[in-house]
């Protein structure tokens, strides 16, 4: 508890009358992987978004890294050192890697206002340096993302969020519309994050990814968190029973 | 192992990354080879090789062409803007009236728009300021319209279109205003529409490159979502650009008129089409995200190429309105081509 980075209590969101996400208390400790799954619907995407700002939610708390916070936006988050990769991308197709890396946090050369310039050749060589870290290889910089296959369009977005989040990094299926090589390439990139000691929320359907990848795994089911599992008490068929309904830790959703 | 089979298969994909500039490049040398071919069959002489043609020709694309760098960033961000040649008119027809003289042919002006106000004389910074001022606020309720209540720029524009031109004819109830300050009819003399061209369209080609005012204009046209989300103020910077695209437009009202020396209510029709024309044919997407100011700069070539060929080659007038409108459609036919293929492609 004193070494929780998120937390959540009684986090509830509402679409008028669909209940996608209900009392969820959710706690992730420092340098914890953790894992969301859960079938299509089940309130994953929701969670997040009310713990990123992106949306309001309709009750409960949410503590990070020791403080109550209430963002307004995902700049708050942001800025408070919680970044997202979201599960549509949030990316300029027309601009290039450095753009995209710094787009609302460039670094400027002389300030004038609106009309700053750029310091084109920091970017870049931060942007490199990003990239280095976390094994992203990208032979052109300079070319618009468009030009890029899926898998290193993921790469930038993760290489973007991992450039920046000293707290909290989630990714909401970054995995989700790749091959095989390009998936392995976005694991590796979790990996390092993990040697990094920085935490993470994974939301995916690989099951096989998960068991790679995190600590715990946490199952979502019709809007209820219903499990709550550290890997190495789990295993596939009990996941896939708690994300079936077959079997519940939560009183209050069981066998919904 | 992995990781080089990926960047083979890149590799590959961004050999084939061509800048949309080459193309209007190309388009341009071959359109001008194609009206040279037709110059000597036809008229049996040389059509790229008079340098007088050359020049008129500029000089007739020059004044449109700075309403074109403001509509190409327009256009960058996603938009559109039907009102530049509305505001031309409002412009010339309004500031001229502030740059008139005191006396005509050694006799008293008494026609002086504000002969009774004593407003005649004035130095050349009063006119200029009155004009641009102008396209300032044109363009900044233009962006407020469209950041602000949402309504896409298509309908905020041709509100403007509509309202600018009803403005050019209310001034002086359609009279014409003449009699200019010399310093004013300074601006279009001789090559100087040309030079002040240069000078806006490299200053924007800079600007859009270099600051952070054009990385913001085409992360927005590329994807507004994502720009807000990385915690651009959209609105504000959408009425920056649409500001910027009035005032250049002013600016080329202020040159139409000094160049003609008279000012009329009905100056600038369509030139914000023949602009949209000269930044689409330069590879300026519809879509946004995509173009330059260099871009912009080959398609205004190339449109002055083709209407002054047609003009040598002794093409009636009305077949140029024609043929006109048809580089117009094309040019979007082929934007919306360019964007299926490239959907295609992934
Ligand atoms: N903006 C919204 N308005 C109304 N209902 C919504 C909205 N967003 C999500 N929902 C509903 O909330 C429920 C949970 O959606 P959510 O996107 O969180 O699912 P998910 O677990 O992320 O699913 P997936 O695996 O398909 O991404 C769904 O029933 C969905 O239809
Ligand atoms: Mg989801």
């Amino acid at each position: 508890m004193a070494n929780a980075i998120l937390k959540t209590e009684g986090l509830t969101k509402h679409y008028g009358g669909v209940h996608a996400l209900q009392n969820a208390d959710f706690e992730l400790q420092a340098g914890e992987h953790v894992a969301i799954v859960g079938d299509n619907g089940a309130g994953k995407s929701t969670f997040v978004r009310q713990i990123t700002g992106v949306e309001q939610r309709t009750s409960g708390k949410i503590w990070f890294d020791g403080q109550e916070v209430n963002f307004a936006g995902p700049l708050d988050a942001r800025e408070a050192g919680m970044e997202c990769v979201f599960q549509n991308l949030a990316l300029a197709d027309d601009l290039d890697v450095p753009s995209n890396l710094f787009l609302g946090r460039e670094i400027i050369k002389f300030n004038l206002g609106p009309f700053s310039i750029l310091d084109r050749k920091a970017m870049r060589k931060a942007t490199e340096e990003g990239l280095k870290r976390t094994g992203v290889k990208i032979p052109k910089l300079d070319n618009a993302i468009r030009h890029m296959s899926g898998g290193q369009r993921q790469c930038v977005a993760i290489a973007r969020s991992a450039s920046f989040a000293s707290k909290l990094i989630i990714m909401d299926e970054p995995t989700a519309a790749l091959g095989v090589q390009e998936t392995a390439q976005v694991e590796n990139i979790i990996k390092s994050l993990k040697s990094q000691g920085i935490p993470l929320i994974l939301i995916s359907h690989n099951l096989r990814q998960v068991f790679d990848l995190v600590d715990r795994i946490v199952v979502f089911r019709r809007g209820h968190l219903v499990a709550n599992l550290n890997k190495t008490e789990t295993d596939g068929n009990d996941i896939v029973s708690y994300i079936t309904g077959v079997k519940s830790q939560n009183k209050n959703a069981a066998y919904i | 192992m992995a990781d080089s089979a990926i960047n083979a298969t890149q590799d590959e994909r961004q050999a084939r990354v061509w800048p949309q500039e080459l193309n209007a490049l190309l388009g341009l040398i071959s359109i001008a080879l194609v009206f040279e071919a037709l110059a000597w069959i036809v008229r049996d002489r040389t059509f790229l090789g008079n340098p007088q043609i050359l020049r008129i020709m500029i000089l007739q694309v020059a004044v449109v062409g700075i309403i074109a760098v403001g509509v190409t960033q327009v256009i960058i961000t996603g938009g559109i803007d039907l009102s530049s040649g509305s505001i031309v008119g409002a412009t010339a027809i309004i500031a001229t009236s502030f740059a008139q003289m005191s006396t005509r042919n050694g006799q008293d002006f008494t026609d002086a728009v504000f002969w009774e106000q004593g407003w005649v004389d004035l130095p050349l910074i009063i006119p200029l300021a009155v004009g641009l001022a102008m396209g300032l606020i044109a363009g900044l309720i233009n962006g407020a319209l469209i950041a602000y209540t949402k309504i896409p720029p298509f309908i905020a524009t041709l509100g403007m279109m509509v309202s600018a031109r009803g403005v050019a004819n209310w001034w002086t109830k359609g009279e014409a205003v003449s009699n200019p300050t010399e310093t004013f009819t300074m601006l279009g003399a001789g090559f100087t529409p040309v030079l002040i061209f240069a000078g806006v369209a490299i200053l924007f080609q800079l600007i859009l490159t270099y600051t952070l005012y054009g990385k913001h204009t085409y992360a927005i046209g590329s994807n507004p979502d994502a720009a807000r989300m990385s915690g651009i103020n959209v609105e504000k910077h959408l009425v920056l650009v649409y500001a910027i695209a009035g005032m250049l437009a002013a600016l080329a009202g202020l040159v139409a008129a000094s160049r003609q020396l008279t000012a009329q209510a009905g100056m600038g029709v369509m030139y914000e089409l023949d602009a949209i024309a000269m930044a689409v044919i330069g590879g300026v997407s519809l879509v946004g995200g995509r173009g330059s100011i260099i871009g912009t700069f080959l398609g205004m070539l190339i449109f002055g190429t083709i209407i002054s060929g047609f003009t040598f080659l002794q093409v009636d007038a009305y077949y140029q309105e024609m043929i006109k409108g048809a580089i117009i459609v094309a040019a979007v036919v082929a934007d919306v081509w360019r964007q299926k293929r490239r959907a295609m492609r992934g």
